[in-house]
């Protein structure tokens, strides 16, 4: 009788277990770009892209692990199984490859192809060289110098410094097929027949949507697509998202507009959410002759932000910022100030900088209408305006749209920056790179702070610190930058999807990107 | 009038080499560059150079101005910073589909403001003047994007009639799937003609019916139906002016229909590409659009001149 019991036991849980690789289907997805992303490996279109048009069709040899929810995704091997720095040549590292992978279009992937891709960003004459990919991908890393293939599953990259980031840095390099390209010959027509080593490949794409389709052959068994194939439809007006929701041309969407949410969840859908390295902030700028040179100034500003009262303006759809980091993150640290709206504080730290009693202090803020990360800036600033005045602080807006503020923040003669002491431009630590490089050059606010760039220093160049003493650094970092408040962090975005009900399987990981293969359609 | 024609065909050359020079300017005091475009905030300057020099903007405006325009000559029109895309395929593309409904919303809503307003004209001051005088107003000052969204909400969400956004498969249509996704947008699109082309249909024939060869017309017994025929031609010139220009803003696609409806036209396309600073496809889109515009215009001016021989002086 045991013996049947465990039987039918046994049978049932293999049932359960085996539902989701048996459940497949078709997952139709709303992102918020406002156009289809590319599919050369490069995805336009800002991060979101990556998970639609990067990561399932093309992988990097280090990948974020995004099945790990209860922290940050670590790196972990991919195409490339392991790697080291040079003990005697901190700027070489050695990736080993991994072997028997090939590409979609059954051309194997080996060192050849490394080199061939890092030759269409880094190597101007190369036949492959693309201007546009290679801006982008320069801008996203920044380090790297020269390359050399050691031998068929090796390859070495040299990096201008040392950086001890480096493997999550490339994180952002997905490699292409060059005999899928050297076939199509150029990269408008590679765009519409791809071939990466991804879980999925690209089925179709037009102006309208992108169609990935499940690649059975996939080298990486155990992460496997669940789903048959998966359609992409850029839509950029939140209102636009949620009726495809709603009348169900969609399964799947991006940022429900924050007014949505509500009605969401009692009309059955799921709304999830999970914590990402995000900040929406404001960047102070410290020079001499500005009002945020004070370091009290700064300190008192971030005093002044009503961070609870965006959250209830967003029905939930963020959490307040303190930091770079969460606190409860190992690398936050444990700095002096803990910024929650306190007006009392900030007029107190005011009056300690030199204000009397009343006064209020200007502050001319750089602002855009919407924009990759952005959440909904307009109603957003308009809160803070007020929650600030309060506080002593008398909030003016620069409004521009998000393209003219990229192209104008760092001149400081256009029109719309005279005046100008802060600019509210989401930010991303997906990588330490960005991170690293708001305080190095070109350093906008001109934080001048001897003791923390030292340390930043150390956390970049020394190799032989355990991971205990890495994160510990980095803690001290950032309490500084915490202390010394470079910037007003506000809010983290925590990156809202809503899901029919049939749509099952998403695992919130806490990074920009989303793990498709773990998706599946309930029937 | 071939004479007539010709004329006005040389008069458009200068006026198109003035485009491509207000084009090529206006992109160039536009705040930033390319490069700012392409890289992060945080790209070192040396950085930016160096993009500038790969994409020729560090040569002098001159130089730029005219290989700009050898290879627009040569059908050239860029490639999107965003989409990586040649620019010309991308606004062919978006024409397209922007002329797939707008060619709809111009018959149906310049039929429509012409029925309406010769009714509301020739029954002045009765219920149908009312009438038709309360649709045409209400086709203009109703926001476009309001009643986009609101019909989204009834027939989509509520009803599930429609789709809410998108289009169907590409081709020209000729199926229900295919034109299911119009039907919104071509609604949305056809009432703001449809308004200003039934009042100006109204005003222009109550003012020729109000000249004094109408009744001189009338008293040498020509029948109503004739007479009629006197008035709308006479009408014509104007409101065939007005139609050139409506048509003109409606192959710019509207920005605000075309988003809310994602519909990938050209009024999509220029949208995305100012918030993203794409300045190949801002450039071409406005330069394409500009010279439509422009023979559009002649269009006109050569069916006013057909219609009305005064116009040929």
């Amino acid at each position: 009788m045991h013996l049947i019991f465990n039987a039918v036991a046994a049978g049932v849980a293999a049932l359960l277990l085996s539902a989701p690789a048996q459940a497949q289907g078709t997952l139709r997805v709303a992102i918020t770009a406002s156009d289809v992303p590319t599919t050369t490996g490069v995805p336009t279109q800002g991060l979101e892209a990556w998970s639609y048009a990067g990561y399932p069709i093309f992988e990097p040899l280090v990948m974020w692990d995004l099945r790990v929810t209860d922290t940050p995704p670590p790196v972990i091997p991919w195409l490339a199984t392991e790697w080291a720095v040079d003990a005697e040549d901190h700027t070489k590292w050695v990736f080993k490859l991994r072997d028997g992978v090939t590409f979609h279009d059954g051309s194997a992937f080996d060192a050849d192809a490394v080199v061939w891709n890092l030759d269409r960003f880094y190597k101007e004459d190369a036949p492959q060289f693309e201007a546009s990919t290679s801006a982008s991908t320069k801008g996203r890393v920044p380090v790297l110098k020269s390359y050399e293939k050691i031998d068929d599953s090796t390859v070495a990259i040299y990096t201008t410094v040392p950086v001890t980031y480096f493997p999550e840095v490339m994180t952002s390099i997905l490699f292409v097929s060059p005999a899928k390209w050297e076939e199509v010959g150029s990269w408008e027509a590679f765009a519409g027949q791809p071939s990466g080593t991804g879980a999925f490949t690209l089925a179709a794409v037009d102006r309208t949507s992108l169609t990935l389709a499940k690649n059975p052959s996939y080298w990486n068994t155990e992460r496997a697509a669940k789903l048959d194939s998966v359609v992409v439809y850029p839509m950029a007006e939140a209102t636009t998202r949620l009726a495809a929701l709603r009348s169900g041309q969609v399964d799947w969407i991006n940022v429900p507009p924050p007014d949505g949410i509500p009605s969401l969840r009692d009309a059955g859908f799921t709304v999830a959410t999970s914590p990402m390295p995000h900040v929406w902030p404001y960047w102070l700028q410290t020079a001499e002759g500005s009002v945020f040179h004070d370091v009290k100034v700064r300190q008192a500003f971030n005093y002044a932000l009503d961070r609870e009262g965006l959250v209830t303006l967003l029905n939930g759809a963020a959490e307040p910022a303190k930091g770079f980091w969460k606190p409860g993150d190992p690398r936050f640290g444990t700095p002096e100030n803990d910024y929650t709206y306190d007006p009392e504080k900030a007029r107190a730290l005011l009056t300690e900088a030199g204000f009397g009693p009343g006064e209020m202090v200007p502050v001319k803020i750089l602002i855009s209408t919407s924009g990759s990360g952005q959440m909904v800036p307009l109603p957003m600033n308009e809160l803070l305006q007020q929650s600030a005045r309060a506080a002593g602080f008398e909030l003016e807006f620069s409004v521009v749209d998000w393209g003219q503020m990229a192209a104008i923040r760092s001149n400081p003669d256009s029109p719309e920056m005279q005046n100008v002491v802060a600019v509210n431009s989401s930010f991303t630590t997906a990588d330490l790179t960005w991170f690293f490089f708001s305080f190095y050059p070109t350093n906008w606010p001109n934080f001048d702070h001897p003791e923390t760039t030292a340390m930043m220093d150390q956390y970049r160049t020394d190799f032989d610190m355990s991971d205990e003493d890495r994160v510990a650094l980095m803690a001290n970092i950032h309490a500084n930058l915490v202390d010394q408040a470079p910037w007003a962090w506000i809010v983290h975005d925590v990156n809202p999807k809503a899901f029919a009900p049939a749509v099952q399987g998403y695992t919130p990981a806490q990074a920009w990107y989303t793990d498709l293969t773990t998706v599946y359609m309930q029937p | 009038m071939l004479q007539f024609v010709f004329r006005r065909i040389t008069q458009v050359i200068p006026i198109l080499l003035g485009v491509t020079l207000v084009t090529f300017a206006l992109v160039q005091i536009m705040p930033g560059s390319i490069a700012d475009m392409l890289v992060p905030p945080s790209a070192p300057q040396s950085l930016k150079d160096e993009i500038n020099r790969i994409y020729g903007l560090d040569r002098s405006l001159f130089e730029q101005y005219f290989l700009w325009l050898g290879q627009l000559l040569t059908g050239n029109l860029g490639v999107s910073l965003v989409s990586s895309r040649p620019v010309a395929g991308e606004l062919f593309a978006a024409m397209l589909n922007t002329l797939q409904i707008t060619l709809i919303s111009a018959v149906i809503g310049f039929g429509l403001g012409i029925l309406f307003g010769a009714i509301s004209a020739l029954n002045a001051g009765k219920w149908p003047d009312r009438l038709f005088t309360f649709v045409s107003i209400a086709g203009v000052s109703v926001p476009h994007y309001w009643l986009a969204i609101l019909m989204v909400t009834i027939f989509s969400v509520q009803f599930n009639l429609l789709p809410a956004q998108g289009m169907g498969p590409a081709g020209f249509p000729t199926t229900w799937e295919q034109w299911r996704p119009m039907i919104m947008p071509i609604f949305t699109l056809s009432l703001i003609p449809m308004g200003v082309v039934g009042r100006l249909v109204r005003a222009s024939v109550l003012e020729v019916l109000s000249q004094e060869f109408v009744q001189a017309l009338g008293a040498k017994g020509l029948r109503d139906r004739q007479v009629r025929m006197h008035v709308a031609k006479n009408a014509a010139p104007a409101v065939l002016a007005v139609m050139g220009l409506q048509f003109g803003y409606l192959l710019g696609g509207s920005i605000l229909v075309e988003t809310v409806f994602n519909w990938p036209g050209t009024g999509k396309l220029l949208n995305q590409a100012i918030f993203t600073n794409d300045m190949p496809i801002i450039q071409a889109t406005v330069l394409v659009l500009s010279i439509m515009f422009v023979l559009v215009n002649l269009a006109v001016d050569v069916a006013q001149a057909a219609i009305d021989p005064r116009m040929r002086r």
